[in-house]
């Protein structure tokens, strides 16, 4: 498959009150990012259950994002320190399994970083272009029913 | 010693101190030896406590709520504590008798019956919480590091990291015993307890389902495993469970100091706390 046919699936957690007003402001200020990037608004990046990333990656995501407010400026006061240590251990634990640890990001965007946003989200999606395809966390029975329903 | 274990049974029960006790008896199989609960004087004929004694109790103490003693190992009072800590068992409602141990032996290995890997590596010799001891705390055994496996596959090849996984989780026949022994895995509701796929269908299905079952098994126990290695006994494929566990314990340990859960009741798990100088280093 060459790289232009690939048209990569990106799921980005964004916190409701740093990231995904970053995002908000990065569509209001008309910076590209791409469009591939689709945006799950959450409370906090603390919400992000290892589990959401991983169900993603088994639905068809070729990278997952977790962006929040930067270390200190959490809306809750301390949610995302509970991020940070959640997905260190994750971002091993992928690795350890043999995963690319390239398929998944934490990021700090604040809300006044919309430039920041579009330029973390264009090299993300330009990495993923480079590990291509996620198949090692495809779920092939999810991906097959996917296959059928559209044949049928 | 099994003597002086069935005499104090005895004494507590009909004193009325504890209203049943929590024990080891003969099983089916010539080594087996099934955790049970005794109610009478003379039913504690049948405790047994031997090499094969490799169950670890303190799962069967969650949520007691009549007074109840219980023959812990040294290892097992850690999974005690930790279960102590999350409030899932009341300390009041158990009388703890520390018992020595020697260390559990194999239940496939009829002929050999080696040692279990986890207490070839112990670390917890001594006992974290008792009512009253029987025997000695076991004796320090020769320090294997306990992180040797995790090196190893830490040093492959990412794609021989994923195949050695693959090779292992394609095995799985999602039968659960992993989740349904570890003593910290003790939520009502289960989030792999789905209507829309059951078990056979899993077991039929590609690796994934399996690889993410047991990756997010071993993380929802990070912090709260006391690497006690019954998942890596109860399971019927030989899957080298220890390893994610022991994978995520080493990582913790190096990130963000060492922890050993169920040391004590009190202090929080390294995923319900934190350190903002330390993990600045987290590099994330």
């Amino acid at each position: 498959m060459q790289i232009t046919d690939f048209n990569p699936n990106i799921v980005a957690f964004c916190c409701n009150w740093c990231s995904y007003a970053g995002a908000d402001l990065a569509g209001t200020s008309r910076l590209q990012y791409p469009v591939q990037v689709r945006i799950i608004k959450v409370p906090c990046s603390c919400r992000v259950d290892p589990l959401f990333i991983l169900r993603a990656f088994q639905r068809g995501a070729d990278g997952v994002a977790v962006c929040g407010c930067h270390p200190g400026d959490c809306h809750y006061a301390t949610g995302n320190y509970y991020t940070r240590r959640r997905m260190a251990l994750l971002h091993n634990m992928l690795d350890f399994m043999g995963i690319e640890r390239d398929r998944m990001l934490l990021q700090w965007v604040s809300a006044a970083e919309g430039a920041k946003f579009a330029k973390t989200m264009t090299d993300f999606v330009e990495n993923i272009h480079m590990l291509g395809k996620n198949t090692r966390l495809a779920d092939w029975r999810v991906v097959n029913a996917g296959n059928n329903e559209t044949e049928s | 010693m099994l003597e002086i274990m069935k005499q104090r049974a005895k004494e507590l029960l009909e004193s009325g101190r504890v209203v049943r006790v929590l024990g080891w008896q003969r099983g089916d199989f010539p080594n087996l030896r099934e955790p049970v609960f005794f109610t009478t004087a003379k039913q504690l004929d049948n405790l047994e406590y031997d090499r094969f004694c490799a169950a670890n109790l303190s799962k069967y103490l969650i949520g007691t709520d009549v007074p109840t003693l219980a023959f812990l190992k040294p290892c097992d009072t850690y999974s005690l504590n930790q279960l102590v800590k999350e409030r899932q068992i009341n300390r009041q409602m158990t009388y703890i008798i520390g018992i020595g141990c020697e260390g559990s032996a194999k239940l496939t290995d009829m002929e050999e019956n080696g040692t279990l890997e986890r207490c070839l590596v112990c670390t917890k010799t001594v006992h974290a919480a008792f009512d009253e001891l029987i025997g000695e705390d076991a004796a320090p055994r020769e320090k294997n590091d306990r992180f040797a496996g995790v090196g190893e596959i830490e040093a492959m090849e990412i794609a021989a990291r994923y195949t050695f996984w693959q090779d292992h989780l394609a095995r799985c026949i999602r039968c659960n015993a992993c989740r349904n022994i570890c003593p910290v895995c003790h939520c009502k509701k289960c989030v792999f307890d789905n209507t829309k796929y059951d078990t056979a269908q899993r077991a039929n299905a590609s690796a994934f389902e399996e690889q993410m079952f047991h990756i997010i098994r071993a993380y929802h126990v990070a912090g709260r495993c006391t690497d006690c290695g019954e998942c890596n006994r109860a399971c019927p494929q030989a899957i080298p469970l220890h390893l994610l566990n022991r994978k995520l314990i080493s990582d913790i340990n190096h990130m963000f100091g060492e922890y050993q859960a169920g040391t004590d009741t009190e202090t929080p798990g390294p995923l319900t706390n934190f350190d903002i100088e330390m993990d600045k280093e987290v590099g994330l």
